[in-house]
């Protein structure tokens, strides 16, 4: 018990030291949180009339956000299954920061939940036992259960596997490893039940698809993982964490191939509704070309598209992939046009038209961005916070002092210029004892 | 804190304070009741969901409710928790060749249900369509408003609940909030909704409405006789719905829905499915009859029919 007071006291105080970069950013996001928050006041007070949510398109920008961030979280798996399936230390030695992502992101999709409900005050109805959890019928209830589920589930490894880091233990395997090996089936299931939600309704032909899931899963492995490569590259460039470029590599190819599923998948759809042409085809329409005059998201879709497709060229031809400028471009460009294609672009034409036909035109207020902005900001937040005390732990640079009671911390910066940087690894490489964490 | 909405207001102001303080408190616990709100905020705050109440449980509820509401709108208002009559699955017959697109059902409704006057909340939508595309909802006119109805060339067709004997919103309601009764009606226990609206992506006819703000309901149009599955005010952010009038057809003698009542051609018919010599089966029988969207097989109890 001691220990682990001892360990979060060091966290504490690792958290709060940093570079000046480190410190703007921080204070950036939680002045966008406080935002978000002061905004999700006023919606408490006035109700979900702040929002352009209306009975016809009745969820919109905080449910589009949600369901793209469940992909995000899903996409550790790419790393966890070449690291611990395949066995493969390159990414072993990353598959961690993966699910600190995943933890992050899941925390944002419960954020976006609690602030699209009416009675947020009515939580604990959900609690299975206090409320009523209506579980197995309800596919929400589903996603309650396997969210949570993969919440505690990355958190307990990423947490156990640090903190025996920090106390220079090797961490247990028979422990670690079944957890590991089921977060795999988990990261499906988290995909695979929220698509089910749109899924199962027949009232809703645009999701009443059965490729919905695997569409779902396949854009998944390009948008987590294409943020995974941004912040690795930030990483290796701004901290004292190396990472293998054959890492990065291989996490970039993987992403090509599931692009190819994810293009091919939706042209099936777009096959499949424009050649039957029934009148299920009008949310597509929608989607793509504007119905009767209303073609709120026709620009958006197309630029989705034309990014996918160009990120997808991009990963596919090796001399692109490796260039650094190229990745970095095709990881931007994925993950705008998933986030485009995947939130809003699969909600709203399950509203548009509605299902007595008439078409009520979404498009979120200034206060549903300002609450959205501040749940990324949270995610990030939590992020950085994560990247802050795992990074040390992983590079040696913070760990238990020689006592056995204090802390040491190596690393007071985290975030550095390119050129600092270089000068602090070119040091430490002089003192061994820094490096020990590194080969556990 | 003399009302509910006060008090619901004292609630929020205190947990702002309290948040204003320090945003780490958690945004989560901003929305429960402050903790010197009165009893009966907590009271509503742990309530049970409705099917679970036992009998004294349901007594103190009920007469809860009738305080609030009736020191809110200033009468006396009496919410009613009648059960279903026992052989009773209640029908509802629309007669397309008569509707005329009035849209007197519509308010007859609001007025009898207490729905919101602003915004606006209608729990029957009157489609205006066209003689030559038939009934093909992607040509419907929702809004229409000519001088005069019906528009040559054109005919009407209300829609509100359907009353799915397979009903796809309360199977997908992650609390069990929304259930059908066994006389076929399907309610919602405003107390227990959480708003999350799935019920009504899942709902195929439009039928369910949400509360995005606390509706206005002038004290003067406040329909006092109330039944705690129906017609009582609702509070912000959940989901409510047509219960065919579950406040008066559940009465003995019972009454007929406002909407039918109202109906100044006839069109509209209301009663028991399992009455065999009933006006329901009659035209069930007799009729031109049909269901919307039969394919989804969620099976109304609604019928639309042509008696000429």
């Amino acid at each position: 018990m001691k220990n682990i007071w001892n360990f979060f006291k060091g966290t504490l105080v690792l958290t709060a030291r940093g570079s000046t970069a480190y410190y703007c950013w921080v204070a950036g996001l939680i002045v966008l949180m406080v935002i978000g928050a002061l905004t999700y006041l006023v919606q408490l007070n006035d109700g979900l009339i702040i929002t352009n949510m209306r009975d016809q398109v009745s969820w919109g920008f905080y449910i589009s956000n949600f369901t793209f961030l469940v992909g995000v979280a899903a996409a550790a798996v790419l790393l966890v299954i070449p690291a611990y399936v395949y066995n493969w230390k390159p990414i072993k030695e990353i598959a961690l920061l993966g699910e600190l992502l995943a933890v992050s992101a899941i925390v944002m999709c419960l954020l976006f939940v609690t602030v699209d409900i009416g009675r947020p005050d009515r939580f604990w109805h959900l609690i299975p036992f206090v409320g009523i959890l209506n579980f197995p019928q309800s596919l929400l209830a589903w996603d309650v259960a396997v969210l949570n589920t993969y919440l505690v589930l990355n958190l307990t490894i990423a947490v156990y596997y640090l903190y025996n880091l920090y106390y220079r233990r090797e961490p247990n395997k028979k422990f670690m490893t079944p957890l590991l090996l089921f977060s795999i089936p988990a990261a499906i299931s988290i995909h695979t039940v929220t698509a089910f939600l749109y899924n199962g309704l027949g009232a809703r032909p645009f999701w009443n698809a059965s490729i919905l899931a695997p569409r779902f899963l396949a854009s998944a492995f390009c948008s987590g993982p294409a943020f995974m490569i941004l912040v690795f590259l930030m990483i290796r460039r701004y901290t004292r964490f190396q990472i293998k470029d054959e890492a990065i590599q291989k996490i970039a190819e993987l992403i090509a191939y599931a692009m190819f599923i994810n293009l091919f998948l939706l042209g099936a759809e777009i096959f499949k509704e424009y050649y039957t042409g029934t009148i299920h085809l009008a949310p597509m329409q929608y989607l793509l070309q504007g119905l009767h005059g209303h073609s709120a998201l026709v620009p958006w879709i197309w630029t989705a598209m034309l990014f996918n497709f160009s990120a997808f060229m991009i990963f596919l031809v090796p001399d692109t992939r490796r260039n650094n400028t190229t990745l970095v471009l095709g990881c931007v460009l994925i993950f705008i046009g998933v986030y485009i294609e995947k939130g809003m672009g699969l909600v709203i034409p399950g509203f548009v038209p509605d299902v007595l036909h008439e078409i009520y035109e979404y498009v979120p207020t200034g206060m549903e961005m300002a609450l959205a902005i501040g749940i990324w900001a949270t995610g990030l937040f939590v992020f950085t916070m994560l990247l802050r005390v795992a990074i040390p732990i992983m590079n040696g640079d913070f760990h238990v002092a020689d006592d056995g009671v204090g802390f040491h911390i190596g690393d007071n910066m985290f975030f550095l210029r390119r050129a600092d940087r270089d000068r602090l690894v070119a040091d430490s490489d002089e003192e061994p004892a820094t490096k020990s964490g590194k080969n556990v | 804190m003399s009302n509910k909405s006060q008090c619901d207001k004292h609630a929020f102001q205190q947990s702002r304070r309290k948040v204003l303080k320090g945003l780490a408190a958690g945004v989560g616990a901003l929305a429960l009741p402050a903790p010197n709100a009165s009893a009966s905020a907590w009271e509503a705050f742990f309530q049970k969901n409705f099917r679970e109440l036992d009998r004294d449980e349901l007594k103190q509820v009920l007469a809860r409710l009738e305080s609030e509401y009736s020191k809110e709108y200033g009468k006396d208002v009496t919410v009613k928790a009648t059960l279903p009559i026992e052989g009773v699955k209640y029908g509802y017959g629309l007669d397309l060749s008569r509707c005329i697109g009035c849209r007197r059902c519509v308010y007859a409704c609001v007025g009898e249900n207490n729905q919101s006057r602003e915004p606006q909340i209608h729990w029957i939508r009157v489609l205006q369509l066209n003689k030559e595309k038939g009934v093909a909802l992607e040509y419907a006119e929702h809004y229409y408003n000519p001088e005069e109805v019906p528009v040559e060339g054109h005919f009407y067709m209300p829609v509100q609940c359907q009353q799915c004997e397979n009903p796809p919103c309360t199977k997908v309601c992650p609390v069990q909030a929304t259930w059908q009764e066994n006389d076929g009606i399907v309610v919602v226990d405003y107390n227990w909704c959480i708003g999350c609206r799935y019920c009504m992506a899942a709902c195929p006819y439009g039928a369910r409405h949400f509360n995005w703000t606390k509706g206005k309901l002038p004290k003067e149009e406040m329909n006092p006789e109330t039944h705690y599955l129906g017609n009582r005010p609702r509070p912000t952010g959940v989901v409510e719905k047509c219960t065919f009038c579950i406040q008066r057809t559940r009465e003995q003698p019972g009454r007929y829905p406002a909407c039918e009542e109202i109906c100044p051609v006839g069109a509209r018919k209301f009663g028991n499915l399992l009455d065999p010599k009933g006006e329901m089966r009659y035209l069930i029988e007799n009729k031109r009859v049909f269901i919307l969207k039969e394919d989804l097989n969620t099976q109304p109890k609604f019928f639309y029919f042509y008696a000429t």
